[in-house]
């Protein structure tokens, strides 16, 4: 019946429930162990600048006088290089990315506090 | 009949990727098609002498969205070839596994843009909607979903275990049974038939002497795939090089839509024969030489020339891609086809223009 076959296959699929996620009535699903925005925790920094140098895109500044980490989310690429060479896990990356946002000082993850 | 030009792109409803073609028609036959290319080239192969080698795998990987894991695993390969470097057998394997997974979704989407340049809407829908799982599995075990990031020079960043070989084993299954559903009419539907059989045919000799590779050389009789040449995990898993000798449309379609059953299966051997061990080496100093690294992407063979002199940047770096080497086929197919028939055929060698252009 090889007229009929695509005719077969969409009627089953009509009949089926859509197989994209319906936002945004329904949030979509993160899978573990997607690779995100990066989440950097302070408290655990020891300001040693191995992440900058690992960063491929050179999207991590630290400056260990001042103990400051900024990091230029427009520049991040999650690769995840960052966290693996973090000797003190004060970075890690989340499965989802944060809310979009209309100012410029956002993208910017400074001193640890993620706008 | 007077001659009339036809401008074909760079922004055109079938065409995913910019191309220019300047087509000369005669009444409602192509006499020539001139193409002019360039619109998308970022010169990446430059950026060698700005990156670290190491870190210059995560640009390879960016010189086409859809082979991307393929890209950057040529050229950890390369890298590896100049320093000698061991590659572990699970790593091996697991590289196997997710440029097969490129493989699978790359194929899923050419048949989804063929279904589109064939005007054939519901049933590129679908197409990509079957993609849309492998992505899935994609994200899951690389954790990028067109980028994948896992391929670093000496093995891999990530690893696949439990629970997640039974999830993409049974997610798998599902795939191939909704594949097999979309390539059924791909193959057998009647409408498709008409569109695609006897337009475009190149001869075995013709594939030969314009240098294709790939799915259109394979088309056209010629049994040459990359991955014969054994490396990664392929010499210890089974696989027969799929052809077909008419060289058509229609057979660079079977082609494709065979080659995602043996994807789907060279994956599950994969994943079943996976040895266990490390997933990678630690890399010290340094590359020092040069390389020709060749291996088999979804739309044919890619091949890399690294040369390394002994500092943390690369000396040259260059890349030939597949849909390069297919374009000179391209522009013979057109030669003397019907005006309608010219997205079909543009989009039968798979063209990735972002890949051509780097």
């Amino acid at each position: 019946m090889p007229y009929f076959q695509m005719t077969r296959l969409a009627l089953k699929w009509a009949l089926t429930k859509p197989p994209t996620t319906q936002y945004p009535f329904e949030p979509r699903r993160a899978i573990a162990g997607s690779r995100g925005e990066l989440i950097f925790k302070r408290d655990n920094c020891a300001y040693c600048t191995l992440c900058a140098k690992r960063c491929p895109t050179g999207a991590i500044e630290v400056d260990r006088a001042q103990k400051r980490f900024t990091l230029d989310r427009l520049r991040c690429i999650s690769c995840a290089c960052c966290v693996e060479n973090c000797p003190r896990d004060s970075l890690s990356l989340s499965t989802g990315h944060g809310t979009p946002s209309t100012t410029m000082e956002s993208y910017f993850c400074d001193q640890g506090v993620k706008a | 009949m007077a001659r009339t030009i036809i401008p074909f792109g760079p922004q055109h409803p079938v065409l995913p990727e910019p191309i220019h073609l300047d087509l000369v028609v005669e009444d409602e036959k192509v006499i020539e098609a001139r193409p002019s290319i360039g619109f998308v080239h970022r010169g990446l192969e430059k950026l060698v002498e700005k990156k670290d080698f190491s870190a210059f795998v995560y640009v390879a990987e960016r010189i086409c969205g859809i082979c991307s894991f393929i890209h950057g695993q040529t050229y950890c390969q390369g890298i590896e070839a100049i320093m000698d470097i061991p590659v572990p057998p699970r790593a091996q394997y697991l590289r196997t596994v997710w440029g097969e997974l490129s493989r699978v979704h790359s194929h899923l989407l050419w048949l989804g843009l063929m279904a589109d340049g064939m005007g054939f809407e519901s049933l590129f829908m679908h197409s990509w909607r079957v993609r849309e799982r492998v992505l899935n599995i994609i994200e899951a075990t690389t954790g990028g979903r067109v980028i994948f990031g896992s391929c670093k020079i000496g093995g891999v960043r990530r690893d696949i275990v439990g629970d997640a070989i039974k999830d993409t084993m049974a997610a798998l299954d599902i795939i191939e049974r909704e594949t097999r559903e979309i390539t059924q009419v791909f193959i057998g539907d009647n409408s498709v038939k008409k569109r695609l059989r006897g337009v475009g045919v190149l001869s075995r000799q013709e594939a030969l002497d314009l240098g294709c590779v790939g799915p259109v050389l394979r088309a056209s009789g010629v049994s040459q795939d990359m991955r014969q040449q054994g490396y990664a995990a392929y010499p210890q898993l089974d696989m027969q090089v799929i052809t077909r000798t008419e060289g058509d449309s229609y057979a660079r379609c079977a082609v494709r839509c065979d080659e995602l059953f043996q994807s789907l299966g060279l994956i599950r051997q994969a994943l079943v024969e996976m040895p266990a061990g490390e997933i990678e080496v630690k890399v010290t100093g340094f590359p020092n030489g040069e390389v020709i690294m060749r291996t088999e992407q979804p739309r044919g063979e890619v091949v890399y020339c690294i040369k390394a002199n002994g500092t943390k940047n690369l000396q040259r770096f260059r890349v030939r891609t597949p849909t390069f080497a297919n374009l000179p086929a391209m522009l013979k197919l057109l030669q003397g086809c019907d005006l309608a028939d010219v997205p079909v055929l543009v989009l039968t060698i798979d063209p990735c223009i972002s890949c051509t252009e780097r």
